[in-house]
């Protein structure tokens, strides 16, 4: 299910447009109680879990994230916003089960081998799953065949590797090399995310994208779904 | 008197050290290994990187327990050897150390983040903390220095545990980490920072790690301006940042000339316990020794 389903946020009853905006601006004071309390007037109005995932809580983490990128927000409110999300997803997610599922992307995230690092990576999961992604934690220290089994077991359109540390870095490339042994590199795109991380060196490992932080690897996790969506 | 306290009696400018943790892995630690395991595996490596740095001129080293609270050690199941980790950290640095130059007892993050955005409540960081300062103390060390952290609950917890733990007779120093927007990974500005650490009694209090000089610098700027009297600063800055080489080498780059430039701009900015942090090797010490003259 795509937004061209839904009836475009302009052409929505004022009324409705004012809960949207409300809870965009509820969940971006990471007010969890007030996030539900309009999902459920939403629900009562009739309106469908696709289009209250949308408007009421992707568009406001939209907001979180831009604001995250340009150091107006910090994690403390965005894991708060992130929290806010889940609480309505709990309501959302067994409704949206029944009607398809309209998740944007599959991306399969782990700390490499040796790396016991997981706020950065746990932020990113949690920013991809308020866009709209279906993320696959495989936690930390994660060594190349867990990486492998999880994208192969769910099919994933993207990969997403976290580092903090210079030593553990080098592992990305050892994952990236077996994706190619075994036929997947093109089936995957790779971001990559860390503090010592680079353009240069996401480059030189043959990673496709090196993200600076959680807000761009949305960006770019979209970016790549809808490359992916106008090649199919 | 406490040797910590005595050397900014005795000396305008305090040159402390630098990496343990890059040092080691160029020793041979191997990748994702638990440093602190060192202290009691290779304890001569680890005296080795001390010795290189007060050859260079450090007068403050470092112990070698940046992760050695229960909750870092227990990501490689070791929590239980907290006390033995961490006190053979304290005593090998003391070993080398002599009489004229101080130990500080190292504290990093937990890792975990503090409720609400965590799990962690105040009181088990509290705990945790107490019992590594207990064990760095027992060791040997002279103050503790609690650094790269980027949560203000977080380093309340450390303070308040490091002083549980010896009934407040070792001086705390605390750095923080700038390397998001100027401000701290969890949003605090050094504004802030030096406020509230201020408020919890410390008198040592600056920035350490991050991305390079230049960030550190900055953060030396503003905290400067908001500096109480009584407050002695801290700059430990990264020695640049990391570079791919071609082939799979990761050398920092921020050089031993780039590194004594970036001493001196902290000192005139007034910052009177100068040291380094990742990627820096005694070679970094001795040029910051040098253009400091202090060599």
């Amino acid at each position: 299910m795509s937004n061209q389903e839904l009836t475009p946020f302009e052409e929505l009853p004022e009324e409705l447009q004012e809960l949207y905006e409300t809870m965009q601006d509820d969940l971006y004071d990471g007010y969890a109680d007030k996030v539900v309390e309009g999902t459920k007037k939403a629900l009562e109005m009739g309106r469908s879990p696709a289009e209250i995932l949308n408007y009421g809580l992707i568009a406001g983490m939209d907001i979180v994230g831009e604001d995250f990128g340009a150091g107006i927000l910090f994690v403390p409110e965005v894991l708060m916003a992130a929290k806010a999300m889940k609480a309505a997803m709990e309501i959302l997610r067994p409704l949206l089960t029944q009607t398809g599922s309209p998740r944007i992307g599959r991306i399969v995230m782990g700390t490499v081998k040796g790396d016991i690092h997981d706020i950065g990576k746990n932020l990113v999961s949690m920013m991809l799953e308020g866009a709209g992604f279906e993320v696959i934690d495989v936690g930390i220290n994660t060594d190349a065949d867990v990486f492998l089994a999880a994208i192969k077991e769910h099919n994933a359109d993207l990969l997403g590797m976290s580092a903090l540390l210079t030593t553990t870095m080098p592992y990305m490339k050892v994952v990236i090399d077996r994706l190619r042994e075994e036929g997947w590199r093109d089936k995957v795109r790779v971001l990559v995310g860390g503090a010592p991380l680079s353009e240069a060196f996401a480059e030189e490992i043959g990673a496709d994208a090196y993200c600076r932080d959680a807000s761009v690897a949305v960006e770019v996790a979209k970016k790549f779904m809808a490359l992916k969506r106008q090649a199919a | 008197m406490n040797r910590f306290e005595r050397l900014f009696e005795e000396h305008e400018i305090v040159l402390g050290d630098g990496a343990m943790g890059t040092m080691l892995q160029s020793l041979g630690l191997p990748s994702g290994y638990a440093p602190e395991l060192w202290n009691v595996e290779h304890p001569e490596k680890v005296q080795s990187v001390h010795r290189g740095y007060i050859e260079a001129g450090s007068m403050i080293i470092t112990t070698n327990s940046f992760g050695g609270t229960r909750f870092r050690l227990a990501l490689h199941n070791m929590e239980h050897r907290v006390a033995e980790l961490n006190q053979a950290a304290a005593r090998i640095a003391r070993e080398v150390a002599g009489d004229r130059v101080a130990v500080a007892g190292s504290m990093g993050p937990t890792g975990e983040l503090l409720v609400p955005y965590g799990t962690l409540t105040f009181e088990e960081a509290k705990a945790a903390y107490a019992e590594q300062a207990a064990a760095l103390a027992e060791g040997g060390v002279d103050f503790f220095i609690i650094e790269t952290m980027s949560a203000l609950e977080e380093v309340q917890a450390a303070v308040e545990g490091a002083r549980e733990a010896t009934g407040g007779s070792l001086p705390i120093a605390v750095t923080m980490t700038f390397d998001t927007h100027g401000h701290t990974m969890m949003g605090v500005s050094p504004e802030q920072a030096i406020e509230a650490i201020y408020k919890m009694g410390v008198r040592y209090i600056g920035s350490n790690c991050g991305n390079g000089p230049e960030e550190t610098i900055a953060a030396m700027e503003k905290m400067a301006a908001r500096k109480p009297e009584d407050v002695i600063l801290i700059a430990q800055s990264n020695a640049g940042v990391p570079r791919w080489q071609k082939g799979g080498q990761i050398v920092y780059d921020g050089t031993p000339e780039v590194m004594a430039q970036y001493a001196v701009r902290v000192r005139d900015l007034g910052v009177r316990y100068i040291g380094a942090c990742c990627g820096s090797t005694p070679a970094h010490i001795r040029a910051m020794a040098e253009a400091l003259g202090l060599a």
